[in-house]
């Protein structure tokens, strides 16, 4: 049906798989979370991951910059390869790792310092400026993430100061700070409220230009609205993938058109 | 009873409000009376030696002559010498609890560390006395002098000078820190584990070490919990009685060498009460009293500044 030379997402987008994802399963222990997903997240495209509540999304998601590793219990079997390397071979260095794929959290997380100095973070991490230059690439971060023209004044006020989404955008603005490849984003609008949430949606559309970009959401206009491909998750298994427009006109699965018409969920 | 019972349901919420203003009052209460009573109480003192009382270094009953310097001198090194050796350990010890190591490990250290915080001091002053100072006198002390002596630093060697008998400054300072630190390693173990998970993730998600996590992220977060922890320490330290008595040395006297035994006012306070039979040496005694009562309250105003301070400037989450 698929020709087997292609991407899981077909001809649409670049046929060389940004990331690619095969028989990945996920235990909490002895539970297990996710079983033998498979899939290919297309470059500078935007990827939706929909699904009811505990059904793996996020679990899914933590596996790509390997942050469920910060837990002694969770364990992931399968491959995640990035521009075809193994996420988990042992020459992939893990902080770099997370360089390249950044996340963004369901709740904004600035760290206990200045506007400036949340977005200096990751450059004074990962890379040796000189001061004069840490001011422009703080002032670019933030232009990328809309943010510039609101808090141009506030830089040496602390990132708690500003608003929710403001907060959530600071959080972005850090994140392409260090330059990375990929954006996660797990439910990033579900803390903010509808305003700062358009606002974010936009950006994403913006962003995508230079990051892949894989975002899940309990909102399904939200993927409807901003993605190219959505992958629908059941139960720790992706029940359909595809483009984003057939799964939302004409899903080939059953429980996908259930999910989908708000028959559950 | 019965109308009285009527009236209280009544009155209930002005009653209970009235009860709850006069708890918090007593407290007050109580502070100020110290402080009037010591105040009092050493008013023959104050008249005789007035705030110069702070500074005379000279303390010899058979002269009546009294002041304050050694025993505010021996308070202050005695406490930096703790707080220098137990804050950076508590630090680590929290982070490796918290951070580090497996939970069956960290709950079985933790509740060693609380016991540990449960020593009346008593006991640490007699262990002090019997089995830290001759192994102080014995090994540490020469090997301090060895490495760090004045042939070999210049400036700092002076503080390591001296016969190492074992009893004296350095020793009731490391027996001050062995005791709060217990205490300043329970409050900021506490402190890291409230900073929120998905706070450290993102920082982890950043691509940082934890070490950079704790210091950048983790570390600041708790700021304030964990400046109120040294400060409760600190607190502690500057008071403490019993163990310090036992093993400063109790001599009326300010040496730049840590070997050299010293006082503090607490234990000049403690040592000497009992037979300050004049009425100006007792009342000597309770100026000291005074004297570090102030200097407790003004380190906690400090503390307390210190902390509002820092989560202005930079919106410390705890």
């Amino acid at each position: 049906m698929i020709d087997p030379a292609l991407p899981l997402y077909g001809d649409l987008a670049d046929p060389t798989p940004k990331i690619r994802v095969r028989g990945l399963d996920f235990f909490y222990g002895d539970q297990q979370a996710l079983f033998s997903n498979d899939i290919d997240i297309a470059p500078n495209r935007v990827t939706a991951v929909i699904g009811p509540s505990g059904c793996g999304k996020s679990t899914h998601l933590r596996v790509y910059n390997r942050i469920f590793e910060l837990y002694r219990d969770q364990k992931a079997k399968g491959d995640v390869l990035l521009n075809g390397e193994s996420i988990f071979a042992p020459t992939m260095k893990l902080l770099e790792l997370r360089r390249r794929v950044g996340m963004i959290f369901q709740k904004p997380t600035p760290f206990p310092m200045s506007v400036f100095e949340n977005v200096a973070y990751g450059i004074r991490l990962h890379y040796a400026v000189p001061k004069s230059e840490l001011e422009g690439r703080v002032e670019e971060a933030l232009k990328g993430a809309a943010l510039w023209e609101e808090v141009r004044d506030l830089l040496h006020k602390p990132g708690t100061a500003l608003s929710g989404g403001q907060q959530q955008r600071l959080c972005i603005a850090r994140a392409i700070a260090v330059e990375p490849e990929v954006l996660l984003m797990d439910e990033p609008t579900s803390a903010i409220d509808p305003i700062a949430t358009a606002k974010i949606e936009e950006l994403v559309d913006v962003l995508k230009k230079n990051y892949t970009i894989v975002i899940v959401t309990h909102n399904m206009q939200q993927a409807a609205r901003i993605s190219d491909f959505t992958a629908f998750f059941f139960k720790g298994y992706i029940v359909e993938f595809g483009e984003t427009r057939q799964i939302f006109t004409n899903p080939k699965n059953k429980k996908t058109e259930e999910y989908i018409t708000g028959r559950f969920g | 009873m019965r109308r009285l019972r009527e009236y209280l349901s009544e009155h209930f919420e002005t009653t209970f409000r009235g009860f709850t203003v006069l708890c918090a009052a007593v407290v007050l209460i109580i502070m100020a009376a110290m402080f009037f009573n010591l105040a009092w109480n050493a008013r023959l003192a104050i008249g005789q030696f007035g705030l110069g009382f702070l500074w005379r270094d000279m303390w010899d009953p058979a002269l009546n002559e009294y002041g304050a310097l050694s025993s505010i001198y021996g308070t202050v090194v005695s406490t930096v010498i703790a707080m220098t050796v137990a804050v950076p350990m508590s630090v680590v010890i929290a982070l490796f609890l918290v951070e580090l190591a497996h939970p069956t490990v960290s709950k079985v250290v933790g509740a060693a560390i609380e016991l540990l915080a449960a020593i009346p001091s008593i006991i640490y002053g007699m262990w002090g006395l019997f089995v830290f100072a001759p192994l102080m006198a014995e090994t540490v002390q020469p090997f301090l002098q060895e490495t760090l002596g004045l042939e070999n630093v210049p400036g700092i060697g002076r503080l390591f000078t001296g016969a190492p008998m074992g009893i004296g400054m350095l020793t009731s300072g490391i027996i001050l820190a062995i005791m709060i630190l217990p205490f300043i390693s329970a409050v900021m173990r506490d402190v890291f584990a409230m900073v929120p998970a998905v706070v450290k993730e993102s920082a982890y998600g950043m691509g940082s070490t934890t070490w950079e996590v704790t210091r950048k992220v983790t570390l600041r977060y708790g700021i304030q919990g964990v400046v109120g922890a040294c400060f409760l320490g600190l607190g502690r330290a500057i008071g403490e009685t019993m163990a310090v008595t036992f093993v400063i040395g109790n001599a009326h006297r300010i040496s730049l060498s840590l070997y050299d035994p010293g006082n503090s006012i607490a234990s000049t306070i403690a040592n000497e009460f009992a037979e300050a039979s004049d009425p100006l040496y007792l009342q000597a005694l309770i100026y000291l009293g005074l004297v570090l009562l102030v200097m407790t309250f003004v380190i906690q105003m400090i503390a307390q500044w210190w902390v509002v301070r820092l989560k202005k400037s930079m919106g410390a989450g705890l």
